[in-house]
């Protein structure tokens, strides 16, 4: 269980991804990669959490209290406290400057 | 956050695309070459014991080079106007030294030798190895400061405005998506470096990994022939630049820019009239309006394309006018108006313009942050919200004019004045009035070979405004007097009333 904080670089145990902590919860969590926890973790990629990583892509939990941008991709994909993350649907702005 | 990260992401995913292309010298740099010699630069700066990096230049490729490596050696980096004089810049050095300064040559001459600062010339910053590898990451923290903006000071001393990292990652994420721009996309940039825009561009292109292509000085000509040149696709501009490049295309059918999809502009009010022109001269393009300060990491409300074609195209009033909005905020921005007694007021009714989002910094060096409890930032620009939620700006608050207890907004004077054909450009400012207080007069540019008659103007303004809004008198110059980065300078305007 850690607590996360705001512009936060965490890597992935068991692949390359890499993500920064856009927003976090006022909480301790355990956050995955793989099925295993980020950080300091290491093991074997479960099956189950394998669609993988984009780079440039954000990533939200259910009620959007976590959000993490995919810095660097990899093989495992994202869950906090058992949930998988999903894709963070992107807006389309113009372009201003 | 760094804006470090962001560049890693471009190098990681498209480091062999062209990042930076210089149009006077013709060189050019890749993500992954932009990445290394900010490595390597910032080992330099570290060495140098420096506690600011200064840019002292017009836009080349020193000025990425310089911004990310003092984001990756964790020292604010400084853009400093070229225009101003050995003396001002003297004054602005005093502020942030010890400091490394990248200039040009001649400027290198001049400040070589003054005491805490390592002089540069831009070739000499590129050519220098420093001793050893660069090893170390950046930092990571939120609050680390990216950058010291001086504000233009167009109405007393320069403040420095405060960037944090977590200011311009946040614009950054909020507003662009990673790796949008298609390879063959090229923006071109003629912004100076030390405007926030000169900044926003170089991360945000970085972030969509779109090539810019530098335009270090302006002229309308150069501006249309490098982006013909350079097939470029988008481009930013502040209004006196695309009034200037509107006025160099007299007498043209379109502009011959087909491959133009995108125009943006922003950094001040935008006359109707020039609008509606460059959109026949741009018939491929689509423009959007940006509204945005140093002290917000820029662009905080956008009018957008399709906003800009349905405004053109309806037969409702109330719609069209906002052709001449500031548009709608941005994600992760809020926007209010409230009255002199810090009230929010409600739709169409004026007041000062009120900001807030992870973006906004509002605090300047040395001073305690101009933010209240809540996180509002005062913009100090007048303006007011439609029933619809469109923001229109009409100029400094420090500018209304205040008559007999009656508050009036120079923009809304101006607008009135600027529709008809003989002006070119117009300005309503405040002069002293033993009767009023204050009195409205205004200045007002012709077009070429156009005259029209003070009455005339008078009776334009009083069809359409209550008579308070009317000018006293009305003074014909041959132009009005403008900044570089196209802020109008009304004190000037009041220094020279009545003086001409």
């Amino acid at each position: 269980m850690v607590k996360l904080s705001t512009g936060q670089r965490i890597k992935s145990g068991v692949c390359n991804t890499e993500v920064m902590v856009i927003s976090a919860p006022d909480a301790d969590v355990v956050l995955t990669c793989g099925g295993v926890p980020m950080g300091n973790g290491a093991g074997d990629l479960n099956p189950d959490h394998s669609d993988g990583t984009t780079i440039g892509k954000r990533y939200v939990n259910e009620d959007g209290s976590l959000e993490l941008l995919c810095v660097k991709p990899g093989d495992g994909s994202l869950a906090v406290d058992g949930e998988l993350l999903r894709l963070k649907e992107s807006k389309k702005l113009p372009k201003t400057d | 956050m760094n804006i470090m990260m962001l560049l890693e992401m471009a190098k990681d995913a498209c480091g062999d695309r062209t990042a930076f292309y210089d149009a006077a010298s013709g060189q050019s740099i890749s993500y992954s070459g932009l990445f290394k010699a900010a490595e390597a630069k910032a080992q330099l700066l570290k060495e140098s014991g420096a506690s600011r990096c200064v840019v002292l230049d017009v836009a080349n490729l020193t000025i990425p080079v310089a911004l990310f490596s003092s984001s990756w050696a964790g020292i604010p980096y400084v853009p400093i106007n070229y225009r101003l004089t050995n003396q001002e810049i003297d004054a602005l050095l005093e502020r942030v030294k010890p400091a490394v300064l990248v200039t040009d040559s001649d400027r290198a001459a001049v400040f070589n030798g003054r005491k805490d600062l390592v002089v540069h010339d831009r070739t000499s910053f590129q050519a220098t190895k420093p001793q050893q590898e660069n090893e170390e990451s950046w930092s990571f923290e939120p609050d680390d400061i990216a950058s010291l903006l001086f504000t233009s000071g167009t109405t007393g001393t320069p403040k420095a405005a405060i960037m944090r990292q977590k200011h311009l990652v946040s614009y950054i994420l909020q507003t662009i998506e990673f790796m949008s721009a298609e390879e063959d996309e090229a923006t071109l940039v003629s912004v100076p470096p030390y405007h926030i825009a000169g900044i926003a561009s170089v991360i945000s292109s970085v972030y969509a990994c779109r090539k810019v292509v530098q335009l270090a000085n302006f002229t309308p000509e150069e501006w249309l022939r490098i982006a013909r040149e350079q097939n470029v696709t988008t481009a930013f501009v502040v209004p006196t630049m695309l009034t200037r490049i509107v006025d160099s295309l007299e007498g043209a059918k379109t502009a011959n820019l087909p491959m133009l999809q995108s125009l943006s502009y922003g950094g001040g009010k935008m006359g109707h009239p020039t609008i509606a022109r460059a959109m026949e001269l741009f018939p491929e393009t689509e423009f959007t309006n940006a509204y945005g300060l140093t002290e917000t990491s820029s662009t905080i409300s956008v009018l957008g394309p399709e906003e800009h074609r349905s405004a053109s195209s309806s037969g409702d009033p109330a719609v069209q006018k906002r052709l001449a909005s500031a548009g709608l905020p941005v994600p992760g921005v809020e926007i209010t108006v409230r009255d002199s007694s810090g009230d929010d007021v409600g739709s169409d009714v004026h007041g000062e313009i009120y900001v807030r989002g992870e973006q906004i910094s509002g605090e300047y060096e040395g001073r305690d942050s101009v933010v209240d409890a809540d996180g509002w930032f005062p913009t100090k620009d007048a303006g007011y919200i439609d029933s619809a939620g469109y923001l229109f700006l009409e100029g400094r608050s420090d500018d209304v004019i205040v008559r007999g207890g009656e508050n009036l907004s120079p923009g809304e004077i101006e607008d009135v004045l600027l529709e008809h054909h003989a002006i070119h450009d117009a300005a309503a400012i405040g002069v002293p009035s033993e009767e009023w207080g204050e009195a409205v007069v205004a200045v007002v540019q012709l077009n070429h070979d156009q005259t029209v008659s003070t009455e005339e103007l008078q009776a334009l303004v009083k069809s359409q405004l209550r008579s308070s809004r009317v000018p006293e008198k009305i003074e014909f110059w041959d132009e009005l007097p403008y900044n570089e980065t196209g802020k109008l300078l009304r004190r000037v305007i009041r220094e020279e009333f009545g003086k001409r």
